[in-house]
């Protein structure tokens, strides 16, 4: 009987000291939970807190000697929606033009994407895996290095100051990217899929439209987004190819305000932020199904 | 790792999948000319925007006489170095930090789940607002960072951009802050494809922290992060906006990179074949890292 209470109180001991060894290593894996956080959420914040800060600031005055703003002012973001200063007469006008521009290198790149992946990866085209290889030749040469020639070929062409010309561009510097990503996914899709809707008496353009985009929505998605951005990021190609007044987009103009050392800095970091809401936008409203989108050939990869 | 070849065996359908992901005979006939019409838009944009301007580029860089008066030049040869530096520094301690950080947003904690699309900013962030953000925290007295320095901690900060080693650092924290987001989320959604039973099966073999890391995660992502890295060493050679916005060559263009000494030569001293002779110099460096890419490309078996 002793024995047993003894035994029981031993064991009972045991388990209450790996308790709390367990529960002091919970402890300290929370505490370095919370401290990674913070970090990330400093490093994340602190240049985007500079940003509005600065468009905050009511005299332009970027070079002022404290950390929080002393008066805070949306005089800037009132003047950019309402054009209200000489660098920004245009500046719903670009906005457009941005707009275009994303949404045209968006749709060319997953059309011309899936269309071109559906045919090497699906139908197996001969000479398929030529194509594919010869796409990722695209990134052995920078885009920023082709910008002399392509300039100069825009010039040639008379396409300088054409939004085509960068759209151009940036569809050839997507794509490759997109196949990537759309033939990772692919995979995992039966191919047993596409032989019973050709055995049914589908045509190849009816198993695209009707099978192959439905299924590969996240993958789109996924492409799509990174496209976009892209188009929303880029900087050389705008500010080479596009100084008109009529097909100047919003970072052509930002970098309007950089030539100059006077220049309304409140006014500049406003438009920036107003530039960088619908990327944002579409980000948050997409994510979940973006990553499920890259989720798919990752461990293949 | 002997239970996790089990779980492999166990579930033979999970990773090793039979590739029968094409048809099974190549398309003929009027299924031809659909494969045909479908691969011609890629092939178009490819001969038109790609191969000509690289041949043009080629041609306006054909003569030797640019490549000797590139080597005479000092601008030219720390430019290479800066080059270097940046992408070795940059794109491996983004890559690293990225696998890192994609397991700790695997954390099962509401916090954690709402971090993530907060640490997803910069990505989504144009590139010239974020880096003009970041030339202005880091421009001297007046900075956020000094300011920051000199009222809190009471020491005075230093000139970052009249320091060229201050100043590189800032091209490269910037170009991290920037791009690691992106690369974190692909690594993640590689991680949330990690079949769970994989790690409860390293879990029961004692497997965890740096061993699950060391004997499961990196086996397993392994190839990904080769991808990955050689995929973003080859953007990143041919960075521009980086340089050019945080620290724009100061002091005096001995930050400069390629891409930025390339555009100088183009367009400020119109000089357009010394230009592309510049940033084609880097070739027989990217030639062999895109091949190892294409190879990398085509593995696609698990090794474990």
């Amino acid at each position: 009987m002793s024995t047993i209470t003894a035994e029981a109180r031993l064991a009972s001991r045991a388990t209450s000291r790996v308790g709390s060894s367990v529960r002091l290593r919970r402890y300290l894996s929370t505490i370095g939970t919370v401290v990674l956080s913070t970090a990330i959420i400093v490093w994340t914040l602190v240049p985007i807190y500079n940003m509005v800060m600065i468009s905050l600031e009511p005299e332009g005055d970027v070079f002022t000697d404290h950390i929080f703003p002393r008066v805070w002012s949306i005089e800037s973001f009132w003047g950019v929606l309402t054009q209200g200063h000489w660098y920004l007469e245009h500046f719903w006008h670009q906005f457009a033009n941005s707009i275009y521009m994303g949404a045209m290198v968006t749709i060319l790149t997953l059309v011309i994407g899936s269309l071109t992946s559906f045919s090497i990866g699906r139908m197996r085209i001969r000479y398929g895996w030529l194509v594919s290889n010869a796409a990722l030749l695209t990134y052995v040469i920078p885009a920023s290095f082709l910008a002399i020639p392509f300039y100069r070929i825009m010039q040639n062409y008379g396409m300088a100051n054409n939004l085509w010309s960068v759209i151009a561009a940036l569809v050839a510097f997507a794509t490759p990217y997109a196949f990537f990503v759309l033939q990772e996914y692919g995979r995992s899709i039966p191919i047993e899929v596409d032989e019973s809707a050709r055995i049914d008496g589908a045509s190849p353009g009816q198993i695209y439209l009707r099978i192959y985009l439905p299924l590969m929505a996240p993958a789109l998605v996924a492409v799509g987004t990174y496209a976009m951005l892209l188009a929303w990021n880029e900087y050389l190609y705008q500010f080479l190819l596009l100084s008109s007044k009529s097909s100047m987009t919003v970072p052509v103009a930002l970098a309007q305000f950089l030539s100059s050392d006077q220049s309304p800095w409140n006014f500049m970091m406003a438009t920036a932020i107003i530039y960088a809401l619908p990327p944002v936008a579409i980000y948050y409203a997409f994510r979940r199904r973006m990553t499920s989108g890259l989720t798919m050939g990752g461990v293949k990869g | 790792m002997s239970s996790v070849q089990e779980v492999f065996a166990a579930r033979p359908g999970t990773l090793n999948r039979p590739r029968r992901w094409s048809w099974r005979r190549r398309p003929r006939g009027s299924e031809l000319a659909w494969a045909v019409a479908f691969a011609v838009p890629y092939a178009w944009v490819f001969v038109a925007f790609v191969v000509y301007p690289v041949a043009y580029g080629l041609w306006m860089a054909r003569d030797p006489a640019l490549y000797r008066e590139l080597l005479t030049n000092p601008l030219y040869a720390r430019a290479v170095v800066n080059t270097a530096l940046f992408v070795g520094l940059g794109v491996n301690v983004k890559m690293f930090l990225a696998l890192l950080l994609s397991g700790f947003f695997m954390r099962r904690r509401w916090w954690i789940k709402a971090l993530l699309p907060v640490y997803m900013l910069p990505w989504a962030l144009p590139a010239i607002p974020a880096f003009v953000s970041f030339h202005w925290m880091l421009i001297g007295e007046q900075g956020l960072v000094d300011t920051f320095l000199s009222t809190v901690l009471g020491i005075p900060g230093p000139h970052w951009f009249g320091d060229r080693r201050l100043a590189l650092g800032a091209n490269i924290v910037a170009y991290i802050w920037k791009w690691m987001p992106f690369w974190t989320l692909t690594f993640f959604a590689a991680r949330t494809a990690i079949p769970q039973e994989i790690y409860e099966a390293a879990e029961v073999d004692g497997a965890s922290g740096i061993r699950r890391f060391t004997h499961v995660v990196l086996p397993l992502l392994g190839n990904l992060y080769l991808v990955c890295t050689l995929l973003s060493t080859l953007w990143t050679i041919g960075d521009f906006t980086t340089v050019s916005l945080v620290s724009e060559g100061a002091p005096a263009y001995s930050t400069d990179v390629l891409a930025t000494l390339g555009f100088q030569y183009a367009f400020e001293a119109a000089q357009p074949s010394l230009g592309v002779a510049a940033v084609l110099s880097a070739l027989p460096v990217l030639i062999p890292l895109a091949i190892v890419l294409m190879r990398a490309v085509q593995t696609r078996e698990v090794q474990l």
